[in-house]
């Protein structure tokens, strides 16, 4: 028996036993990636629910139907075609007393105070807008929409509890009375929110507006790539294709990639000493926050983009080189074209980064309140993920929902830039 | 259509005069095997190339051994040899393509109608419209087939316009016998060729710059028996003008399309003839045992 020599089992039966194994291998392999993608679907779904749950209301507002009496002396206007005057009215005065003509029976000064709260002080703009609009007004008593007081757009969105006892609510049963007066009468509505998609930041949660911040970013962003789309893409194609290898380049490209992980509270804190203190820049303008995030963007562009100009195949370039192209025609007319959809990768994800950075902006000051829409990239700016940080650290309630919407509006902002770089690189991509 | 092709076959068939045929060479070598200098004519009378003790190293690697070599005017020079013996390395000498390679360094004189080009101060970019190469793999550009081809006259200004351009695209497809295949649809992506294509693509992209010598590494290595006569031909008639260097593993090409033929073995020049002195009588045993089959 232990002489005769056993029969070599068949490299097909042998592969066979080990196949059941390798297949087990396969299935588990595909089931952790399944759920580990679930798992983060799963979270970006309860994010999306949490922040349109909580944001939704911000596009809607509350608002009241006035009856108010445009009276010179109250608006204290001598001459109605003097611009200046009307601008400088006293609509206060009006909305005030139409308020008290509206619930007559209220007296006492703090009464009077929580009656005047029940609008918003942004019907003093809406006022001024109407009078503007047609001055012949002035005398008459028209009927406008005014935007709510925030307490009261807070109840009606049911961010205020009107069941607990009044002692433990910010509203007074008072103003609940008030309010409920001016729904029977149909004179309180919920509107779209169009001043919070066009208006800038306010003290005032009900009248805030996320349009500066959005044109904040977008000046502060279109800054950012205007530079670090050529100076990143220049510098890895000198790198990749032109500088000669040696010590020197080594040590330029371990130096890139120690920049890359930099925190970027350092380069706010480089644009604040040199672009705001030696050049002399405007503080909280988008010029300098671009100018800081290019810094902070320009090593992920470097990066990306020598990786993908090294994806080209040599092949190309010794074709190019092969018929006499200079190394420059080369790059530029094979090289480069083909390397583009990676290095426009390599902007998206800086951009991304760019766009949801606050650090450095808190740095060289864009973190100021700022009313004004900026209108160019030296006026005083803010951006969205700062204003997001604004808000979300102020007390009034009205600004929670503020926040979670400026986070949706962040979002719709991030995923139509990747949308147009997504659009780009299909234009530049080629097969090989 | 199909009478061409017969005759382009018989062509290419007329030009052999001798297809070796293993086994019936007599062992008459008389040069042994541990001899490394050059035997035979390395020096042609009214040279186009003259190479002269060319080294080339790959960092520390040697990869050619003080070759001397002449290329002659209208000849076609065949460089044969087993796999990795530098046929390629010294091939990429004569345009100085081993310039892009990091670490490669080549030493020696390349005397090109007795101008040096191994000198440091040579442009390499009319030198390389001068000296054009068809690579080992054919390596078409990702872009249109017509793009592919006009590319080498547009950045040499070659062409002043669309329709001279037209002009040299066609001509230099036709004569790389891949203009029938290829007219309907020269706006389509050279990529999207068949292998075969490809290097009739490339070849007729180094011929559109009209090079006065052309460097070939192994044309038709990828070719079928048509394609391949095809080529043949027009190496046959490029020589009339221009001077051409291939490197083939058929030796049954070499003797078809070549006046001289250098035999490489592990970065020596071994032996260099007369194409059908060295397939009917090497002297020098290495050359015997590879044509012989019994090396490689
Ligand atoms: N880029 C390179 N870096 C380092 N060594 C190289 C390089 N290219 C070639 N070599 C080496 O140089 C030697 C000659 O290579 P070469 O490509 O010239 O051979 P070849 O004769 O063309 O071979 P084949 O017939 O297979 O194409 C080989 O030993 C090879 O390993
Ligand atoms: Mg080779």
């Amino acid at each position: 028996m232990s002489n005769q020599t056993l029969p070599l089992p068949r490299p097909v039966d042998v592969i066979n036993t080990g196949l059941g194994r390798r297949r087990a291998a396969e299935r588990r392999f595909r089931l952790y990636g399944v759920a580990a993608i679930t798992l983060a679907l799963i979270f970006l779904v309860l994010l999306f629910i949490s922040i349109i749950g909580k944001g939704y209301t911000a596009f809607w507002q509350t608002q009241i139907q006035m009856e108010a009496t445009l009276a010179p002396e109250l608006l204290d206007i001598a001459d109605p075609a003097d611009r200046n005057q009307v601008m400088a009215a006293n609509y206060g005065a009006v909305m005030k007393a139409a308020l008290r003509q509206a619930f007559p029976e209220v007296s006492g000064r703090a009464e009077q105070r929580q009656l005047f709260a029940l609008v918003s002080s942004g019907a003093e703009d809406v006022l001024r807008q109407r009078l503007l609009d047609d001055p012949s007004l002035l005398g008459q008593t028209v009927s406008l929409w005014v935007p709510a007081g925030s307490d009261i757009d807070m109840v009606r969105k049911g961010h205020i509890d009107r069941s607990l006892p009044e002692s433990e609510r910010r509203v007074s049963d008072q103003e609940l009375a008030w309010m409920d007066e001016l729904a029977q009468q149909g004179r309180i509505e919920q509107r779209f929110n169009w001043n919070f998609l066009t208006g800038g930041d306010s003290r005032s949660p009900e009248q805030a507006g996320i349009w500066g911040a959005v044109v904040g970013s977008f000046l502060t962003l279109a800054v950012t790539m205007l530079l670090s789309f050529p100076l990143g893409a220049a510098a890895a194609v000198y790198l990749e294709e032109f500088a000669p290898k040696n010590r020197l380049t080594d040590i330029i490209e371990v130096n890139i990639n120690n920049l890359a992980a930099v925190p970027s509270i350092v380069f706010g804190l480089l644009g604040l000493a040199v672009f705001i203190n030696i050049f002399g820049l405007p503080r909280s303008a988008p010029l300098v926050g671009g100018l800081v995030l290019t810094l902070m963007t320009l090593p992920t562009i470097i990066i990306a983009g020598r990786a993908a100009l090294k994806s080209v195949p040599p092949s190309i370039r010794e074709a190019a080189l092969g018929v006499g192209a200079s190394p420059l025609q080369t790059v530029t007319n094979h090289v480069l074209p083909l390397a583009m959809p990676g290095i426009l990768t390599g902007m998206i994800i800086g951009m991304a980064r760019a766009l949801g950075e606050t650090a450095p902006l808190l740095m060289i000051g864009m973190v100021a309140f700022i009313v004004d829409v900026p209108k160019g990239i030296f006026d005083p700016a803010t951006a969205l993920p700062v204003q997001i940080y604004l808000w979300a650290d102020s007390p009034e309630l009205g600004f929670a929902e503020r926040t979670s919407a400026a986070i949706m509006v962040l979002l719709v902002f991030l995923l139509s830039m990747n949308a147009l770089a997504v659009i780009l690189r299909r234009r530049f991509e080629r097969r090989w | 259509m199909e009478t061409s092709m017969n005759e382009t076959q018989q062509q290419a068939k007329e030009t052999v005069f001798r297809a070796p045929d293993r086994g019936d060479l007599q062992a008459t070598a008389t040069v042994d095997r541990e001899v490394r200098r050059t035997v035979g004519e390395a020096r042609v009378a009214d040279p186009r190339i003259r190479c002269n003790d060319i080294n080339v190293y790959y960092g520390t690697a040697q990869a050619i051994k003080n070759v001397n070599l002449d290329v002659g005017r209208n000849e076609v020079l065949a460089m044969i040899g087993p796999s990795g013996c530098g046929k390629s390395t010294f091939l990429r000498c004569l345009n100085r393509m081993n310039d892009t390679i990091d670490g490669c360094r080549v030493t020696g004189d390349i005397l090109l109608d007795e101008r040096n080009i191994n000198a440091k101060e040579i442009d390499v970019v009319p030198l390389r419209a001068q000296v054009g190469m068809v690579f080992q793999k054919p390596n078409p550009f990702p872009k249109s087939i017509w793009e592919n081809v006009a590319f080498g006259p547009r950045i040499h200004g070659l062409a002043r316009s669309r329709a001279q351009l037209d002009e040299v695209v066609e001509s230099s497809l036709r004569r790389a016998g891949l203009w029938d295949e290829v007219k309907d649809r020269l706006d389509k992506p050279g990529t999207g060729l068949s292998g075969g294509q490809q290097q009739r693509l490339c070849i007729a992209r180094t011929i559109a710059v009209q090079p006065e010598v052309i460097l070939m590494d192994e044309p038709c290595s990828a070719l079928d028996p048509i394609s391949t006569a095809k080529i043949e031909e027009l190496i046959d008639e490029l020589r009339q003008q221009f001077s051409i260097c291939i490197v083939t593993h058929s030796m049954q090409q070499a003797a078809r399309v070549s006046q001289r033929t250098a035999y490489f073995h592990l970065g020596d020049l071994i032996e260099v003839g007369n194409t059908e002195q060295i397939f009917t009588n090497p002297n020098h045993k290495l050359t015997e045992d590879y044509i012989t089959g019994r090396f490689g």
